[in-house]
């Protein structure tokens, strides 16, 4: 993974000495609330329900084992023993105090980690697919090009201040797992007909109040080019976002606004002014960057006895769920599931961090991943440890074997936490996975997103869940919407409505009603989504509500 | 008291003065019954009316809003030859909209953005659009809600010049300027990106 020099260490330790000057002239009151907000935001620091809630970046989702040990016992030290891994691979502390927040952030310079942009009007955190570098589909790698823009955007000037939050994802894989099209600009990089590394851009997806999937502005653009692009078109959007109304102010309001074509054009015409400029990138400082990224030492002698554990069913089915094809024949990916039905989603102990730290330190060449559904992974563990690993994870109950199914819950932290909720999101989470805890009905019903927002800010993801859920507010008290058909991935798509809102008792009830409905109702080998796509939201509809008197 | 502004460095006495135009009036519409200002996005530029009735003194050195300028260019040759005239623009007016009609704008020796709140991000364009697309080469000011901790942002997009909101320590605000030593991306200050620059192998 990418290491430091001493440029990066001197611009992480100097935001360290720039932020604690800017708290202390917030105490002395030098600073107002209003000026001191987009800077305590620029550093992830937020202030919620209970406590300043701190966000730490975690760079497309890649950990080494000493940055996990440092965020457990910073867990430890200054919250109340857990983190929460956010949907866009940061991870969150809920109960910091605000004179702690310099010494956690000196702390965490130490492991080479910050908060950089993890808020706030300016380029967030760069996401990408949890299983880069590993993955057989994989076309093109895509943490080093991550890395580029991470550099890149790290305090850029001239977007230090947008009209509202940005967030760039990229992928390389044919199966898109980063959501390209739910973000300000998606890049999809592949290998072109000439042998070229080129890149299709998105713009303008979003979720939130006003969810939006992306639209291509660019079929092919060469790798050369990918910052200049980039900064043409925040360039435009810098420029001619809406500032006045901040439900507005996405850069996806923008392009529809003006029309794709029309917004093109704008980007066009500024891009031709730096096309080819100083931020051009080249080969030398691909190759720089890139060789962070390469093969760790695989071994490629090694004997297969997966196979006299075929008859333990919880590591079968383990097996089946929570480790994933390698390109590297012997080797799995796994991911530790952080949805145990005694824990909120996405949440770990600093005991599990640890856990996790000495598991990737003997299994998988001491990395982690943070997967954008709040899951951990080690990305490269060979076949022959894993029931060992199994065992020891076990222990720690990481290992629900539930990745992908139902249970496998994206949840914000709602309105246990958060004070822009409508409604608690963690209780029904957990009310779903207590009724749904039977395994083997789990794997009959088989691969399903569920997804939870306590508002329509969304940061559950729940217009991309194939079951969404989202918390509204009737006459001050505490409601749930429930969409169908969202999709992730390739075939993105926002879920709908079914019709009127639930009460929190009555959410278990529903889901189960609406699993019944698929049951009845699927072909043989018939995924959810699949069979809502096929049959239409009616009979869904009709197990909920009840049959329709037919209008006369 | 001391000067609020910051120039190349150093705090250093003013000797421009920023020309205002008279208040607009506010068009009051009545609409169902209720009375509501109209306004679009809160954003209006000067009418014509304010363009005419801005008084200008008939000398020092004076920076004039940049519709007032335009109107008055011609009148005004000798003063600008005598580098007393400057422009100043407001975030949300579009550097196209005026620079064709400037026959250099390097015969004007400052020119001020004026931001109304210091979260207004445009400015860091402007001042990289007219320095690197338009190459201008004097002074270029931030002004308005100009404050510290925006600094090393304004400087990396072109600024050499800042009028600090005068509640504000300007003294203070001189040491925003070297927050960080050494910045990853090129930008206007140094157009090279830091890996073009030294070797980071
Ligand atoms: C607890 C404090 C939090 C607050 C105050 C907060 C605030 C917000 C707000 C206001 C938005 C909507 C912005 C917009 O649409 O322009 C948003 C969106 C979002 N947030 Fe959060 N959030 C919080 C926690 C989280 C967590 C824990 C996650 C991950 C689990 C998360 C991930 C996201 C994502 C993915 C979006 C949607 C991005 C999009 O619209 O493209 N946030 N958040
Ligand atoms: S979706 Fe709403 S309730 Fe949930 S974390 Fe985001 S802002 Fe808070």
């Amino acid at each position: 993974m990418y290491k430091y020099d001493s440029l990066d260490q001197t611009l992480v330790n100097e935001r360290v000495t720039q932020y604690e000057g800017q708290l202390a002239r917030f105490l002395n009151k030098e600073l107002s609330e209003e000026e001191f907000r987009p800077l305590r935001l620029q550093n992830g620091l937020y202030i919620q329900r209970h406590a300043p809630m701190l966000r730490v970046a975690i760079p497309y989702g890649l950990l080494s084992s000493a940055q996990l040990t440092k965020l457990a016992d910073i867990a430890d030290k200054y919250d109340r023993g857990y983190g929460h891994f956010s949907t866009r691979q940061n991870i969150q502390f809920n109960w910091p105090k605000l004179e702690d927040t310099p010494k956690i952030l000196r702390e965490l310079a130490t492991v080479e980690m910050h908060a950089i942009q993890t808020s706030g009007n300016c380029i967030r955190n760069i996401t990408t697919d949890q299983f880069a570098g590993v993955t057989p589909d994989e076309i093109i790698d895509p943490r080093y090009l991550a890395e580029i823009i991470r550099q890149w955007s790290t305090f850029h000037p001239e977007f230090a201040l947008l009209p509202r939050k940005f967030k760039i994802a990229v992928t390389g894989s044919s199966k898109d797992r980063a959501i390209v099209q739910a973000h300000d600009i998606g890049l999809e990089v592949f290998t072109d007909k000439n042998n070229e590394m080129a890149i299709k851009v998105w713009v303008g997806g979003g979720l939130g109040r006003t969810p939006i999937l992306g639209s291509v502005i660019r079929e092919n653009l060469s790798w050369k080019h990918m910052l200049t692009y980039c900064e043409a078109i925040l360039r435009v959007y810098n420029l001619y976002g809406r500032r006045d109304n901040m439900y507005k102010a996405r850069i996806k309001i923008l392009v529809k606004a003006l029309g794709i074509e029309k917004f093109k054009q704008l980007v066009d015409k500024e891009w031709a002014t730096i096309k080819n400029g100083p931020n051009t990138i080249d080969s030398k400082e691909i190759n720089r960057i890139k060789a962070f990224f390469s093969e760790p030492n695989y071994k490629t002698d090694k004997k297969d006895d997966l196979k006299k554990h075929t008859t333990n069913k919880s590591f079968t089915q383990w097996l089946l769920r929570c480790t994933h094809s390698h390109k590297k024949e012997g080797y799995r990916s796994v991911t530790l599931s952080l949805k145990s039905n005694e824990q909120a989603p996405g949440d770990a102990t600093s005991d599990q961090m640890r856990a996790v730290a000495s598991l990737a330190d003997q299994y998988s060449f001491g990395e982690i991943r943070v997967s954008h559904e709040q899951n951990l992974i080690l990305s490269d563990v060979s076949e022959d440890n894993l029931f060992e690993l199994w065992e020891k994870a076990k222990v720690k109950k990481l290992t629900t074997p539930n990745i992908g199914l139902l249970t496998d819950i994206i949840c914000c932290p709602g309105g246990d936490f958060c004070s822009l909720a409508n409604a608690k999101s963690i209780p029904i989470a957990k009310s779903i996975q207590d009724i749904f805890d039977d395994m083997d009905y789990l794997h009959d019903i088989g691969d399903i997103n569920l997804n939870i927002s306590g508002c329509m800010n969304a940061c559950g993801h729940h217009h991309v869940g194939h079951i969404g859920i989202l918390g509204v507010d009737k006459d001050g008290s505490e409601w749930y919407q429930l969409t169908l058909g969202g999709n992730q991935g390739n075939f993105a798509s926002i879920g709908k409505v079914i019709g009127p809102s639930f009460s929190e008792e009555e959410m278990p009830k529903v889901i189960k009603k609406i699993i019944n409905t698929y049951v009845k109702n699927r072909h043989p080998d018939e995924v959810f989504i699949d069979c809502v796509s096929r049959i239409g939201l009616e009979p869904f509809k009709e197990e909920v509500y009840g049959k329709k008197e037919k209008s006369v | 008291m001391s000067s609020q502004l910051i120039k190349d460095n150093s705090i250093v006495d003013d000797d421009w003065r920023q020309i205002m135009p008279p208040e607009a009036e506010i068009e009051v519409k009545k609409q169902a019954g209720k009375v509501v200002i109209f306004k679009l996005t809160g954003e209006d530029s000067l009418t014509s009316e304010q363009i005419e009735k801005t008084t200008m003194p008939k000398e020092g050195k004076l920076l004039l809003p940049v519709k007032v300028f335009l109107h008055h260019q011609d009148n005004l040759k000798g003063r600008i030859s005598n580098q007393e005239i400057g422009i100043w623009i407001e975030t949300h007016e579009e550097i196209e909209s005026f620079i064709n009609q400037i026959e250099d704008i390097n015969n004007l020796p400052c020119i001020a953005v004026s931001t109304k709140k210091f979260a207004d991000g445009r400015i860091f364009s402007i001042g990289n659009l007219l320095r690197m697309k338009y190459k201008y080469k004097n002074e270029l000011r931030a002004i308005g809600d100009v404050l510290r901790d925006q600094l090393f942002f304004l400087k990396r997009s072109g600024f050499n010049s800042f009028l600090i909101r005068k509640d504000k320590d300007a003294k203070d605000a001189l040491l925003g300027l070297n927050d960080f030593t050494t910045p990853y991306q090129g930008a206007v200050d140094q157009t090279k990106p830091a890996w073009k620059i030294i070797n980071r192998n």
